[in-house]
């Protein structure tokens, strides 16, 4: 479930506290609701585990999280979880030369495109580089 | 990075935070900056989190320690009691020395 | 209904995940996890049944690992010493491998001081005995208050801790991950490890709840 936008207290730049360095602020009340992740989701996590480890070290868990630490208050706050760390991971992979931007392109359109055909919906949103 | 620092600090001193801005990654929370507190325990050394995450190796290790700090000094308006505190591991390059210790290490 | 066993690999999936189709349209962070999955599994980097692997991994992590360590602290003295001083080792004792990754320190609750954890800045977790953490423990509301209201919380949480007991936040900022070691409560004299287990809930674990009776 996405975090609800705060309309309040722009944080970038303020003072120098970075997006995700939230400590102290009084970001609203706290919804205990739990739900199971999506299958997605925990290849996301899958992925990032593997990618880090001995065999690849194709990213760590610090360049993954100066890369989500990156984003704007917007982004930061209007994403998931799992979605910040998806869009990390594509963002290192290009950054490390393992993928091209062109090729995650080409097949996310390939994939946009099986699936409509196969009756599933698919949201039109981007996803910011 | 600064490396010239290399000071050690033991259990029971008082260290004040830098208080000076990040550059890139940071592991130093922003609403510890600036605050006093007490080294509780010297936690080990570990590579430079601020340069592994630009895939540098990040060494020399530094020296992680574990700082205790009252929420009342941390907080203008802490609603708790006097006897709450907050416990942090702070890299060595984000401390400075004070002139205080604490007795027992407390 | 949403079904990729295609790509499954035969490996049957017996944990529920969320049905994304309940959510509405597929979203395009999930049509780019399976763009990076399948061309990093055409290059090489990965497989698909390494990535199946290490989800069934997550999925058979629970804080039940946790409970059980509690409960062998409770029970026996001397190895709660030994967890205290030096986790790893203890953990290794009970055969529990904690990795590379992190360091797990347990600080201990008692009658003068409350733990609590948190992890302001991203959202460090003890996985390998708790599980995956609670999608409340990553939200910006937690980061953000428990370190400076941690007994508002703490009473949101339907844990309060009186006054006279200090109420100790732990911000994991490092590669330590931090357990608490609930009080065992009164009415349990002579209770099996397994039935002490069973009252060790993870938020007890992460400092949010008591143990109940």
């Amino acid at each position: 479930m996405p975090e609800p936008k705060r309309k309040t207290l722009k944080r970038k730049g303020a003072g120098g506290r970075a997006v995700h360095d939230v400590g102290g602020l009084a970001l609203g009340s706290i919804d205990r609701e739990e739900h199971d992740l999506a299958l997605w989701e925990k290849r996301t996590d899958a992925m990032l585990i593997l990618l880090r480890d001995n065999k690849r070290r194709v990213l760590s868990v610090d360049s993954h999280r100066r890369t989500i630490e990156d984003y704007g208050q917007q982004a930061y706050d209007s994403t998931t979880y799992y979605e910040k760390w998806i869009r990390a991971i594509r963002n290192l992979l290009v950054e490390q030369n393992v993928l091209t931007r062109g090729e995650i392109e080409a097949r996310m359109a390939e994939i946009r495109a099986r699936h409509e055909t196969g009756g599933r919906k698919i949201s039109r949103g981007k996803i910011p580089w | 990075m600064d490396t010239s620092h290399a000071r050690s600090f033991m259990p029971g001193d008082v260290v004040r935070v830098a208080g000076r801005a990040s550059l890139g990654h940071c592991r130093t929370p922003w609403y510890l900056r600036g605050k006093t507190g007490v080294v509780a325990a010297i936690q080990g050394t570990f590579r430079n989190p601020e340069m592994l995450a630009y895939h540098k190796p990040g060494l020399p290790a530094v020296v992680l320690y574990k700082v205790r700090f009252k929420q009342s000094e941390l907080w203008e308006r802490y609603a708790g009691p006097a006897c709450d505190q907050l416990e942090v591991d702070i890299f060595e390059h984000w401390l400075e020395p004070t002139k205080g210790r604490m007795a027992n290490g407390e | 209904m949403h079904n990729d066993h295609h790509d499954h690999d035969g490996h049957d999936h017996e944990h529920p995940h969320r049905k994304d189709h309940d959510a509405g349209p597929m979203s395009a962070y999930e049509v780019l996890e399976e763009a990076v999955r399948s061309l990093l599994i055409e290059k090489g980097v990965l497989t698909a049944q390494e990535i199946a692997a290490q989800v069934d991994v997550m999925d058979s992590r629970s804080p039940a690992l946790g409970g059980r360590v509690v409960a062998r602290a409770w029970t026996d003295p001397a190895f709660k010493k030994r967890l205290l001083a030096d986790t790893r080792a203890a953990l290794a004792e009970v055969g529990i491998d904690i990795g590379t990754l992190a360091e797990f320190r347990v600080v201990e609750n008692t009658a003068k001081v409350h733990n609590v954890i948190v992890c302001t800045l991203c959202s460090c977790y003890p996985k390998m005995l708790l599980g995956v953490p609670p999608a409340w423990y990553k939200s910006l509301a937690y980061r953000s208050r428990t370190v400076v209201d941690p007994r508002g919380v703490l009473v949101e949480f339907g844990a309060d801790v009186p006054d006279g007991v200090e109420v100790r936040v732990h911000d994991s900022t490092a590669d330590l991950r931090y357990i608490v070691l609930p009080m065992r409560p009164k009415g349990t004299r002579g209770w099996s490890e397994e039935k002490l287990a069973a009252i060790v809930t993870r938020d007890c674990m992460i400092g949010t709840a008591l143990p109940r009776v």
